[in-house]
């Protein structure tokens, strides 16, 4: 028997270090990783609350969260392959043409 | 049995999750990341998510990490550098992810009598309960994501092509 707040509380633990690792890593795919980790973190959430109040909609949302992760690895790890050919560094810092 | 279950792997994922911030090599970050679905996907079992325990390993931990080991092998991704943004980024960031975790804990912990227990085996939802609502009620979500996954397909082969 597990309260669900200790899920509740591993799913905060793994978001507020996946927004850490988000802030401070400088390698671009580490970062992307770092955003995968924070999905899992919240889909940690969406299954325990479903368990809690015994309704499927929140697994429902968990799989097109998925989805949607998926179609979104596909789509940023193909713009990173890009990136890298035009500019030759995987370096957030050295990918700053849009900042002021 | 359910509580040291949840110990166990809510470790490996606190871990893991730990590793890939402090490791600074990408591949190590994404191993270790695989890590952390791996035993998040036992965590769903436990809480009674049987399709999406294996969803998680097969799409998580199985398709999309393989990508991402794939185009750090591909590009041949190092050891990351130090720049001057960094040390910016460890002055603000550990400190602001610090705050969010605390207000998080503090809001679940002291909420935590409103949200009752998790027992094992007393919910499941199995492949038929979510097939049902999934092909009934939700079909044409479900279908949309068929139309973005097929763009997604595209937009990658179109991004990720040699141009000329």
């Amino acid at each position: 028997m597990v309260p669900t707040s200790y899920y509740l509380v591993l799913s905060a633990i793994l978001f507020s270090i996946g927004v850490a690792a988000f802030l401070v890593k400088r390698n671009i795919i580490t970062v992307f990783m770092s955003i995968e980790l924070m999905l899992n973190a919240v889909n940690l959430t969406f299954v325990a609350f479903s368990r809690q109040w015994h309704q499927v909609s929140g697994q429902i949302f968990v799989f097109f969260v998925m989805v949607v992760a998926a179609a979104e690895a596909a789509v940023g790890l193909a713009i990173i392959i890009a990136v890298f050919r035009a500019r030759n560094t995987l370096n957030v810092d050295q990918i700053d043409l849009m900042k002021l | 049995m359910h509580l040291a279950l949840f110990i166990i792997f809510g470790v490996f994922c606190v871990a893991g999750a730990l590793n890939l911030l402090l490791q600074r090599h990408p591949i190590n970050s994404a191993l270790s990341l695989i890590v952390v679905m791996s035993s998040l996907a036992v965590l769903y079992l436990l809480l009674g998510a049987e399709f999406l325990a294996a969803a998680q390993v097969i799409v998580y931990s199985g398709a999309i990490m393989v990508l991402f080991t794939f185009v750090i092998m591909l590009l041949n991704a190092g050891k990351e550098e130090r720049t001057h943004g960094s040390r910016l980024a460890y002055i603000a960031g550990f400190p602001g992810a610090a705050a969010l975790l605390g207000i998080l804990t503090f809001v679940f912990l002291s909420r935590g009598g409103d949200f009752g227990q998790a027992r094992l085996g007393e919910y499941i939802v199995t492949t038929s309960d979510l097939s049902r609502v999934l092909f009934r009620d939700l079909l044409l979500p479900f279908e949309v994501t068929s139309v973005l996954i097929l763009i997604a397909i595209l937009g990658a082969v179109a991004l990720a092509r040699k141009e000329h």
